[in-house]
C-alpha cells in the first residue's frame, strides 16, 4: 500500500539522519557543517510534514515534538537539530493564527496589559481542522529552506564593512562560515590572517590552508602564543558551535583564553554566527573522550594520570563586542529578542 | 635561505629563524676547529634540544667552562687573567649562534669573567685555575642547589592540605618544589597544563607520577575548563626583568590571565641569579623562534601544513618565551624571601652591593 510504503521510508530516512547525528560526536567533529546539519534536519520535517498523519496542527505538533525530542537525544551537542524544529514549531503557529483569521501575534510575551484585556487564558489547543494547512506549512518550511541556504552568503556579504586594510586579525579552530567571510573580504582588502590551531585536533591547520589557498597572507601559531601575539591584532573574529540565549556562547575549546586575551588588550572580539545556531539553551558542557590526547603518554603512567578533554567552552557576553549574522550586525544585549522573534516561548522545553 | 615570508612573520623578522633541517655548521661564522670540543658538544645539545630548561643549560654551560679551564694553558708572555676572558670570547659567540644565550647563562658568564679579572697576578697557574674551578663549584651550589632547598622551604609554607596545583611545561624549580612537599606528606594533586607543539610537560608528568603524586592532564585550551577546581598556580621562569615582566615559556602569560580572571592566585618560582637588568613589555622585541616545522601534525592520516614552504602566503611560528605582565602575577617566591613582583631591581641593587 502506498501510505506504508511512505511511512516504512520516512521512518527509514528518520533511521539514518539519527545515525548520523550519534557518529557526529566522536570527537573529531560533525561529519557535516552545522548548516548542513540545520538543512537535513529541516528537510526532513518538511517530509514528516508531507507525508505523517495528522488532521490539526496540535497532531503535527506532537509528531514534530516527539521526531524532535529524538533526534536531540541522538546528539545533544548539536544544537541546530534542536533549533530547526523549535523553528518549524514556530512556523505551525503562525500558519495556524493565520489561519484562523486571528492577527498575528506579533508580542507573546505575557504582557500586564493582555493579561487585564483578555480576560481569561485564550483556550488554543490546535484542534481545528484547515484544508489549506498542510500547503502552508510546507511553503512556509521551504522559505526558510531557502533561508538557511543563503546563511553564509550573507553574513560573507557585511564584510567589506568590518575590514579595513593592512589589518592583523585573528581567528581560533576552523569555522566554514568566517573562511567565507574573510575569503569575501579579500577579493577587495589586503589584510594579515593569524590562526590558533586549537590542539589537539588542529582544525586551524586546514583553515590556514584554505585562507592561503585564497591568497590572504595566514600565520600559524600554537594555542600557547595566543596571549603573547594579542597585542598585535586589531581584531578577533570566530566563529561558534551554539549561541545562547543570555548572549554567549558555546564554542570550540581555547576561546574563552582568545576572548579574555582580546579583553585585556582592548581588541574588538567579533563573532560571526548565523541565526540558526541561536539556541534557547544557557547550559553547556560536553567532554570528549579522551583518546585524542591519550596517544601522546606512554603506557607506564597512563593509568595513574586523569587526562581531560573538553570540546566546548562557555564564553560569558560581557566579552564578546558583536554579533555578525543573516539579518545583520547585533549586540550581545539584543540576542534576547532576537530569540522571541525565532522561537515561541512555550516551546523552549522540547 | 631567508625567504621573507608573510605579514605577522615579518614583525618578528629581527630575530633569527631557527630550522633543524639546516646543518648548523653552515649558519656558523666561526669555524669550528678553534673551539674547544666540550663546547663545540655544548652547543650542539643545545641546539639539538638535548639540555633544555635555563638552569641545566646554566650548569651544563658551567662544567664546560671548568673543562676549558681545566685545559688551559697560559700563552708564554701572556697574563692568565686577561687571556683566557679573550680566550672564553669565540666560545660565549659560539654558544650563542648555537642557541640564543638565556639571562641565567648570561649572569653565569658574567661571573666567571669577573672571578677572572680579579685573579691576582702573583698566583701560579695552577692555583690560578683551582681557584677558578672552586668558584664555579660554589656558584651553582650556592645559586641553584642551595636556592633550590630554600626556595622550597618558602613554597611549602604556600601548600596546603587539600590543594589542587596548576603548573605549566617542565620547570626544574616547580617539580622538586611538589616532590619535596609530597615528601613532607602534604595531601595535593597537580593538575598539569602542556602545549603543542614541545609537549613539555609529559616530562613533568613522569617525574611527578614516578614520586606517587596524583596528575591530571590537560591541554591548554582545555583551561578555563579546569581553573575553576584550581586552588593555586606554580609557575616557573626563565628570567625575572626588571620592570618586574615574567620571562618564561610561551603559553605562561596566558595562564596567568585566565587564573586572574578566576581569581586564583598565581606564585611565580625563580632563582635570584636569573634576574636580568633587561627590560621588555611584548613578546616581540625579543624572542626566539624554533622550528617552523614543529607545529605539523598528522591527524586522521592528512597533514595538513605538508607542503607550507612552497606556499608563499602561509606562515608558521613557533615562539619559544614570552612575558607576563607584573599584574598577574600575585607572589614570586626566591632564596631571599617571598617578594612581589615589582621587588626585582631591588634585589639586583642589593646584589651588586655585595658584590
Amino acid at each position: 500500500m502506498p501510505g506504508a510504503d511512505k511511512e516504512a521510508d520516512l521512518t527509514e530516512r528518520i533511521e539514518a539522519f539519527l545515525a548520523d547525528l550519534k557518529r557526529g560526536g566522536c570527537g573529531t567533529g560533525p561529519i557535516r557543517g552545522s548548516g548542513e546539519t540545520a538543512r537535513e534536519t529541516t528537510a526532513l520535517l518538511r517530509k514528516v510534514t508531507a507525508q505523517a498523519r495528522w488532521s490539526s496542527a496540535g497532531d503535527l505538533m506532537e509528531i514534530i515534538r516527539k521526531e524532535g525530542r529524538r533526534m536531540t537525544a541522538a546528539q545533544p551537542s548539536e544544537t541546530t537539530v534542536g533549533n530547526m524544529v523549535l523553528r518549524v514549531l514556530k512556523i505551525i503557529r503562525e500558519e495556524y493564527a493565520r489561519s484562523r483569521g486571528s492577527s498575528e501575534e506579533t508580542d507573546q510575551q505575557e504582557s500586564l496589559h493582555k493579561l487585564l484585556t483578555s480576560g481569561g487564558l485564550s483556550e488554543e489547543n490546535f484542534r481545528q481542522h484547515f484544508v489549506h494547512l498542510k500547503a502552508n506549512v510546507i511553503e512556509a518550511i521551504n522559505e526558510l529552506l531557502t533561508e538557511l541556504e543563503g546563511t553564509t552568503d550573507n553574513i560573507a556579504m557585511q564584510a567589506l564593512e568590518h575590514i579595513h586594510s593592512n589589518e592583523v586579525i585573528m581567528t581560533v579552530g576552523r569555522s566554514r562560515t568566517v573562511e567565507a567571510f574573510l575569503k569575501d573580504a579579500a577579493r577587495k582588502r589586503k589584510f594579515h590572517v593569524i590562526v590558533a590551531e586549537c590542539a589537539p585536533f588542529c582544525q586551524g591547520h586546514e583553515m590556514a590552508t584554505n585562507l592561503s589557498k585564497a591568497s590572504i597572507e595566514t600565520t600559524v601559531i600554537a594555542d600557547a602564543a595566543i596571549f603573547a601575539v594579542m597585542s598585535r591584532v586589531n581584531k578577533v573574529i570566530i566563529g561558534t558551535q551554539t549561541v545562547l540565549a543570555n548572549g554567549g556562547l558555546r564554542a570550540v575549546n581555547g576561546t574563552h583564553t582568545v576572548a579574555l586575551a582580546a579583553r585585556h588588550h582592548s581588541t574588538p572580539l567579533i563573532v560571526c554566527a548565523p541565526m540558526f545556531k541561536l539556541s534557547p539553551q544557557v547550559l553547556y558542557g560536553q567532554f570528549l573522550r579522551p583518546h585524542g590526547l591519550v596517544f601522546a603518554l606512554t603506557c607506564t603512567i597512563l593509568s595513574k594520570v586523569n587526562v581531560h578533554c573538553p570540546v566546548f567552552d562557555y564564553v560569558p557576553p560581557e566579552l564578546i563586542t558583536l554579533f555578525i549574522s543573516n539579518i545583520g550586525g547585533n549586540a550581545p544585549s539584543y540576542i534576547y529578542r532576537l530569540m522571541s522573534e525565532l522561537y515561541h516561548p512555550e516551546d523552549h522545553d522540547l | 635561505e631567508t625567504q621573507t615570508k608573510c605579514g605577522t612573520i615579518s614583525l618578528f623578522s629581527h630575530l633569527h629563524q631557527y630550522s633543524r633541517k639546516a646543518p648548523l655548521t653552515q649558519q656558523l661564522s666561526i669555524p669550528s676547529t678553534v673551539i674547544h670540543p666540550s663546547i663545540v658538544r655544548l652547543g650542539l645539545q643545545y641546539s639539538q634540544g638535548i639540555v633544555v630548561g635555563s638552569n641545566a643549560r646554566s650548569v651544563a654551560l658551567l662544567h664546560a667552562f671548568k673543562q676549558v679551564i681545566r685545559d688551559y694553558t697560559t700563552p708564554p708572555n701572556e697574563e692568565l687573567a686577561r687571556d683566557l676572558v679573550n680566550k672564553l670570547k669565540p666560545y660565549i659567540s659560539f654558544l650563542n649562534q648555537c642557541r640564543p644565550l638565556s639571562a641565567s647563562m648570561g649572569n653565569a658568564i658574567k661571573y666567571i669573567k669577573k672571578e677572572i679579572s680579579n685573579i691576582p697576578s702573583q698566583f701560579k697557574e695552577e692555583e690560578a685555575k683551582t681557584k677558578l674551578q672552586k668558584c664555579i663549584d660554589c656558584y651553582i651550589n650556592e645559586n641553584v642547589v642551595l636556592a633550590a632547598k630554600a626556595i622550597s622551604k618558602y613554597a611549602i609554607k604556600k601548600i596546603s592540605d587539600g590543594d589542587v596545583i596548576l603548573v605549566y611545561g617542565c620547570s626544574s624549580l616547580v617539580n622538586h618544589i611538589l616532590c619535596e612537599a609530597y615528601d613532607k606528606s602534604r595531601k595535593f594533586r597537580v593538575i598539569v597544563v602542556d602545549s603543542r607543539p614541545r609537549l613539555e610537560g609529559r616530562e613533568a608528568l613522569r617525574r611527578l607520577v614516578q614520586r606517587g603524586i596524583s596528575c591530571t592532564y590537560v591541554l591548554i585550551s582545555a583551561l578555563s575548563y579546569i581553573l575553576p577546581e584550581v586552588s593555586k598556580v606554580f609557575l616557573g621562569a626563565h628570567a625575572l626583568l626588571a620592570n618586574g615582566y615574567v620571562m618564561s615559556r610561551v603559553g605562561t602569560s596566558q595562564i596567568a590571565l585566565v587564573a586572574r580572571t578566576f581569581n586564583v592566585p598565581v606564585l611565580v618560582c625563580c632563582e635570584t641569579y636569573k634576574f636580568c637588568e633587561r627590560v621588555q613589555t611584548d613578546s616581540f622585541v625579543s624572542n626566539e623562534l624554533d622550528d617552523p616545522d614543529d607545529l605539523m601534525v598528522t591527524r586522521k592520516g592528512k597533514t595538513q601544513l605538508e607542503n607550507w614552504h612552497d606556499v608563499s602566503s602561509l606562515g608558521l611560528l613557533n615562539l619559544v618565551y614570552d612575558v607576563t605582565p607584573p599584574d598577574f602575577v600575585d607572589l614570586v617566591i626566591t632564596d631571599l624571601g617571598m617578594i612581589p613582583c615589582t621587588s626585582v631591581p631591588v634585589v639586583l641593587r642589593v646584589k651588586n652591593l655585595e658584590q
